[in-house]
């Protein structure tokens, strides 16, 4: 090369494309990555690996029959889809639940919360290299699955909570398990807390990384966990409280930028922790003072709502979720439409990666905690 | 700037005075029903305006008349400020389109999207207007009520039914 | 099955030279560490997941978990598998090297699952596409049910005859 040559070096940008298969993505999730050299200059999300036709599947079965496809949308929080769906539909049918009902959903929610940040808390410290906390979440998620398990019979895809009350009643020791499992699991978020919140590689990796401000963050619809690590303090639970929320006691944990800016990935995954916490609060409250009654007393023999449509809005442990649901006075909806907050989370994901490097972008990716079921339907 | 929650009546008041020949509100219904030519200068003026100011798209939602000709966009807004609620609807013949709200609502880019791979609504001036679920060659929008599945698609055979396997 | 193992085993532990013939030793050997190909897409992954966790440990068997299709011998079909993915499973699956053996785990990859009747974007089975070996049923397969598949992928490996004369 001559001496003119040498000094101009062409450079072009790469596509780099991370398939669909891919240990890291959380599932079927397809990256078209611009990259100029190591640094990442456009990213491009590309769904539809797992569509299932959940809602022409809704528009052909009748309100009963749906409860367990909703179970599949979020494989990881199938209790919280069964109790915004069952929400959604009582609403359209105006009926009462018995208190024991609302306890009984209270408790398997939020015990069902705890399960769903472990995984996420493990899948992102498996994301950022750390393997040792996966296996203690996945350690203490069988505990509550035995829980589960003890109470309808199934580990993963419950099929428990119906419009109008649950499937089957509490189980003769289920409250005495409980409180033994809470016992346990309480010193155990110490645990996490020493291995990984405090760790310098986990923090040298996910401070400052991906920071969503909340301008983007509310005109991206994001919700959750994700919006709360930006520190503003919006939790459906306690804005509008559905079911029996207003008579627990609990904070909202919000994030304050403690090891880096507000709103990185470190205060996202820092407010699932807080927020693991919380849910033991609530479970302690609600399991000293279950009062008794019948289970199946409110379940309707015919579910045939009114001509009508309803938007009812439920909090998971990845965020808001809307049911949208359009009746024509028959027994099977006209329309559902399920508003899924993973969908919004990862449209600012494009937003937000830009100009980080590659290995940050599955960081970004693992801190927004996303499940490919819900975002294709 | 007021922070007082609005209910429907009194967001229509608010509206109808500039906008009074495009809206329609009928009471009782819980949403307002809105042409779809000036659409984008209503969404400006509800996102802006200081008693509205409903900064969060929650959900878009289309759907089917039954009637084979019109179809539907529902749209749910809610303001972080001051915590009111609204619904707008749109409805459209297959020939219209309607005005793109993406850059007053990021969350809109997508769910735009969503709404023509599965109905076929079409959306003007949108940045990145193509389907988002289903493959680019696709037949058909799947949630219309007379949609038909595709015998073979790509060369796989997509049974109908039961008797496939019987 | 298992105790000629055992007694091939006791051989080694007795003497320092053992008679077999090379057929079995080297299903034996492929059939104890057959590491699987991690393709989770739905539901199903999940549970895959949690056979491979502290609980029930799929690594006491000789399975280990491998991102890349180049560096496995069995692909785990665990999920629905869609019009649009079918066409990547077909050419992962092509390539693998041999020998290779596919396990459909879950309902929505034996038949289409709960999503048969009125899914049309979904493949009814992924046998469609790739030739399987075990089906694993249930929504979702209790762990021990996939342990279980994989045990009867181990008998069915030992039975192969790779240098012999093929029956």
């Amino acid at each position: 090369m001559s001496n003119q040559d040498k000094s101009i070096i062409k450079a072009e940008e790469m596509v780099l494309n991370m398939g669909p298969q891919h240990p890291s993505t959380h599932g079927v999730l397809r990256l078209k990555i611009h990259t100029d050299g190591e640094v990442v200059s456009k990213i491009e999300p590309i769904m539809g690996y797992l569509h299932r036709c959940f809602e022409k599947h809704c528009e052909n079965l009748s309100y009963e029959q749906i409860v367990p496809y909703t179970d599949r949308c979020d494989y990881l929080a199938s209790m919280h889809m069964n109790h915004s769906y069952a929400i959604a539909v009582e609403k359209l049918l105006e009926i009462e639940i018995p208190e024991r009902v609302e306890y009984i959903r209270i408790i398997v929610a939020e015990l069902q919360r705890i399960a769903s940040h472990l995984v996420a808390i493990g899948a992102f410290g498996l994301d950022v290299g750390a393997i040792t906390p996966f296996t203690w979440a996945l350690r203490d998620r069988e505990r509550i699955l035995d829980l589960f398990e003890m109470l309808c019979g199934a580990r993963l895809l419950y099929n428990y909570i119906w419009p109008g009350g649950v499937s089957h009643d509490l189980a003769p020791k289920f409250v005495h398990h409980t409180n033994e499992f809470l016992d346990y699991f309480e010193p155990m978020i110490k645990e996490y807390d020493q291995i990984l919140s405090g760790n310098i590689i986990f923090v040298e990796r996910t401070a400052d990384v991906g920071i969503i401000t909340p301008e983007v963050g509310i005109n991206f619809g994001v919700t959750g966990p994700s919006l709360r690590g930006s520190g503003i303090p919006h939790d459906l639970r306690k804005d509008e409280p559905y079911s029996i929320y207003d008579k627990f006691d609990f904070d909202v944990p919000v994030g304050k930028g403690m090891m880096g800016s507000v709103g990185d990935c470190w205060d996202r995954y820092w407010v699932r922790m807080r927020e693991m916490e919380e849910s033991i609060k609530i479970l302690r409250q609600a399991l000293g003072r279950i009062p008794s009654g019948d289970v199946h007393s409110a379940i309707p023999k015919k579910v045939r709502p009114s001509k009508g449509e309803i938007y009812s809005r439920y909090e998971t442990a990845r965020g808001d979720v809307g049911f949208y649901i359009r009746s024509g006075g028959k027994n099977i909806p006209q329309r559902l439409k399920m508003r899924s907050p993973a969908f919004c989370n990862l449209s600012v994901f494009s937003e937000i990666s830009e100009g980080w490097m590659m290995s940050d972008v599955i960081t970004i990716l693992g801190s927004l905690d996303i499940v490919l079921g819900e975002i294709d339907r | 700037m007021d922070n007082t929650k609005l209910d429907i009546n009194q967001i229509f008041e608010i509206i109808k005075v500039d906008f009074s020949e495009l809206i329609d509100f009928t009471e009782g219904d819980n949403f307002i029903l809105v042409s779809h030519t000036k659409w984008y200068e209503i969404a400006k003026f509800i996102k802006n305006d200081s008693r509205l100011l409903f900064d969060y798209l929650m959900c878009i939602t289309s759907y089917d008349k039954e009637d084979k000709i019109t179809y539907g966009l529902a749209f749910n807004f809610k303001s972080t400020i001051n915590h009111s609620y609204l619904e707008i609807r749109i409805e459209v013949c297959d020939e219209d389109s309607v005005p793109s709200v993406t850059d007053l609502w990021g969350s809109a880019n997508w769910h735009e999207r969503g709404a023509f791979d599965m109905m076929g609504i079409k959306f003007e001036n949108h940045p990145n207007f193509k389907r988002i679920l289903l493959p680019d060659d696709w037949p058909g929008y799947p949630l219309r009520k007379d949609f038909e599945t595709p015998e073979y698609y790509r060369g796989m055979l997509v049974p109908k039914d039961k008797t496939y396997w019987e | 099955m298992k105790f000629k193992e055992i007694s091939a085993l006791n051989k080694f532990n007795k003497d320092n030279i053992v008679v077999e013939k090379l057929d079995t030793l080297i299903n034996w050997s492929r059939s104890n560490s057959q590491w699987y190909f991690q393709f989770g897409l739905a539901c199903c992954a999940i549970e895959m997941m949690a056979a491979a966790g502290p609980r029930h440990d799929l690594d006491r068997f000789g399975a280990i978990p491998r991102a890349s299709p180049r560096q496995s011998d069995v692909m785990i079909v665990a999920g629905t598998v869609t019009l649009k993915m079918a066409e990547r499973v077909k050419r992962l699956y092509e390539q693998m090297s041999d020998p290779k053996y596919v396990i459909s785990m879950g309902s929505c990859s034996n038949s289409g699952g709960p999503y048969w009747q009125h899914g049309y974007h979904v493949l009814k089975g992924v046998d469609l596409v790739v030739p399987v070996d075990i089906y694993v049923p249930g929504c979702p397969p209790r762990p021990e049910a996939l342990i279980q598949g994989l045990l009867e992928l181990q008998n069915k490996i030992r039975t192969e005859s790779t240098l012999g004369k093929v029956e």
